[in-house]
């Protein structure tokens, strides 16, 4: 694609652009949330839904995580396509038995009569000194759970057609979004574009590590193997892009080559997505390894307000950095 | 009761109710004799609450069903033998053996499902009706639930939900007096629990849940009043469980022998025959008749189920994504 094809717009444009599209390509697709309508969402990633579809389609709801999601289900099996915004994932615990026990388990449980074709937006990641109830990236949680999808993109452009391919998905999809991302600028393609959930995106070539990373921290490790390319250390670099379904193969190939991996994910690390992929890609990859499986994601701490505190539990690119340079010895 | 009732009419509520009560008897004993994986929630001695109630939809019209939730499938019209061959793990069941007792769910019923959560099928029956104000489908959701249900979080946000917006709803609680082991009155303050709607700007209803017309007029009159556009209604329909919680479950530790006598003695099947007898509206050999086929019926729904396959191992597999 030339350059001209593409546009400079924010995450939170991004968001806007995709539910703008499909709304206006299917009138069964509704957006739900706290705040999603009259000021166009907390995040403003909503901004202009209601004014353009009406206060049915783009509806203010009241603060009941788990009436809002079960509402989503039962419109969804009745043939409307809802976006449920839950405004922090760690909210996602008030509605927990819709997505967990509701959401995920009816078309199951019906022998496979019922689609349900919903999609909880939520939000990731911290940095905002939000402390420890609004800053947790808590994919773990529900990409344990069979029946549901787990997107966590991370580009604007790769939020676009991500989501835009949630909402036209059949099944109950989390689409987590990173709240230090809404007012970055990106380049975005012009245009109709989807991108498929499932398949793995090399971002950065390289011969001499693997680092598989969701959501912003392809970001960070996009900086972090710029830095390592200063070291003639070249790093390849996969967006992960969806947990659920998961994309093993193109890891396995580059580990192939690589014979090293580090996986990073902002989840906490204990039990997290960093030990779910090594596991995954192991029993593949085991004898071409030359270096042991690494991971990072936020210390298992709970998320402390103070900046002071905060920033150190984080990856970052420094950390990445370091980790990759540690793990890339010969 | 009315006049204007016809003998039709009112024989199908009662052959409704009697086909409820045969088919949990014989439910109860395939869990005697272990043919009967799991556990299942009886609706003996309820079976007037969805009968009456879903006697009131068109086909269209949905409903949302419990873990006790066999007789409200019965009354939508849900087929006997495809739910006892469900409720035995079968290849032939509504959900081919993946769902039990609990959770069956047919859509070509309106039924949304049964549900294993308690009040996990209300906000779920709450954005059927959402769907359908917004589509001006003219659709009604009828939205069962326990006693119980009403002290979760769920009944709350989508009460307050479907009032805000006047949802094309009716939420009917069976309040059979128990959750489990707990008597409603020892962790619940309201006597009459359609109090409740008062705080959601909602109409609510106490009624004799053992009165099977009771319940038709009551809850016909909040499902026209939804049709309508107006908005939800509560309804509490007082009645009770013959048996335990669950089939496993005695019930002798937590209530008395004279309350379960008490309650009996007002069993719904049991007093609308003898009304409809006493009223002419129709005559023993009538009934005796009706019985002897629904029995017939039963007896097939049993042995259909029980014919039927076991599922392959490898469909543990399949219907998780679509």
């Amino acid at each position: 694609m030339t350059q001209d094809k593409f546009k400079e717009i924010t995450y939170a444009q991004a968001v806007a652009e995709a539910i703008d599209e499909e709304m206006a390509r299917d009138e069964n697709v509704i957006l739900m949330g706290e705040d999603v309508g009259i000021i166009g969402g907390n995040f403003k990633a909503t901004v202009g839904l209601r004014d353009k579809y009406g206060d049915w389609r783009v509806k203010d709801s009241p603060i009941s995580e788990l009436g809002i999601v079960g509402l989503g289900v039962g419109a969804a099996i009745t043939g409307l396509r809802p976006i449920i915004e839950i405004m922090f994932s760690d909210f996602m615990s008030l509605g927990m038995d819709q997505i967990a026990n509701q959401a995920a388990k009816i078309r199951y449980m019906s022998g496979g009569q019922v689609k349900v074709p919903l999609t909880i937006r939520t939000t990731i990641g911290g940095g905002r000194s939000s402390a420890a109830q609004h800053s947790q990236s808590l994919q773990a949680w529900v990409a344990h759970i069979p029946g549901l999808k787990v997107v966590v993109p991370s580009t604007a452009a790769e939020l676009k057609g991500l989501l835009k391919t949630a909402i036209r998905d059949d099944n109950p999809v989390i689409f987590m979004e990173h709240k230090m991302e809404y007012n970055k600028k990106y380049s975005v393609p012009v245009g109709e574009y989807t991108i498929p959930l499932g398949q793995a995106n090399i971002v950065n070539e390289g011969d001499r590590l693997t680092i598989a990373a969701t959501s912003s921290m392809v970001m960070r490790s996009l900086e972090a193997a710029q830095e390592l390319a200063k070291d003639n250390i070249y790093v390849e670099v996969i967006d992960i892009r969806t947990l659920v379904p998961f994309d093993k193969q193109t890891i396995i190939d580059s580990v192939k080559k690589t014979g090293r991996l580090l996986i990073v994910d902002e989840g906490h690390l204990s039990f997290g997505v960093g030990a779910e992929i090594g596991m995954k890609v192991m029993e593949d990859v085991f004898y071409d390894l030359d270096y042991p499986m690494m991971r990072l994601g936020t210390e298992d701490v709970p998320f402390p307000f103070s900046p002071a505190l905060e920033f150190p539990i984080i990856p970052d690119t420094k950390k990445i950095y370091q980790k990759s340079k540690e793990m890339a010895r010969q | 009761m009315k006049s204007s009732y016809q003998e039709n009419f009112l024989t199908n509520l009662y052959a409704t109710m009697f086909r409820i009560r045969e088919f949990e008897e014989q439910v109860f004993e395939l869990y005697k004799i272990g043919l009967m994986p799991g556990l299942a929630h009886l609706y003996i001695g309820e079976e007037a609450v969805a009968t009456g109630a879903c006697a009131t939809l068109e086909d269209k019209d949905f409903i949302g069903s419990t873990h006790r939730g066999h007789g409200h499938l019965i009354a939508r019209g849900a087929d006997t033998k495809k739910m006892m061959a469900e409720i035995l793990g079968k290849k032939d069941g509504y959900c081919k053996g993946k769902a039990g007792s609990m959770h069956i769910v047919t859509l070509d019923k309106g039924i949304l499902g049964a549900n294993g959560v308690v009040g996990g099928g209300i906000p779920i029956a709450t954005g059927a009706a959402y769907m359908a104000k917004i589509k001006d489908t003219k659709q009604v959701t009828i939205c069962f639930m326990g006693d119980s249900a009403t002290n979760e979080g769920s009944f709350h946000e989508s009460l307050n939900m479907a009032a805000a917006w006047d949802l094309p709803i009716v939420y009917v609680i069976e309040n059979n007096l128990y959750g489990i082991s707990v008597g409603l009155k020892r962790v619940t303050k309201v006597a009459d629990l359609s109090e409740r709607a008062k705080a959601y700007g909602m109409k609510g209803l106490s009624i004799d849940g053992n009165n099977v017309l009771k319940v038709y007029e009551t809850v016909k009159e909040a499902v026209d009043y939804a049709r309508e556009g107006n908005g939800p209604t509560l309804i509490e329909c007082k009645t009770y469980r013959h048996k335990g919680h669950h089939v496993g479950d005695p019930g002798l530790e937590y209530r008395s022998r004279e309350e379960e006598d008490e309650w009996k003695a007002k069993c719904p099947l049991i007093c609308f025959k003898e009304a409809l007898l006493k009223e002419k509206k129709t005559t023993k050999k009538a009934i005796a008749d009706l019985e002897t086929s629904i029995v017939q019926e039963i007896k097939e729904a049993v042995e259909f189920a029980k014919n039927s396959p076991y599922p392959d191992p490898s469909e543990a597999f399949e219907d998780i994504y679509s």
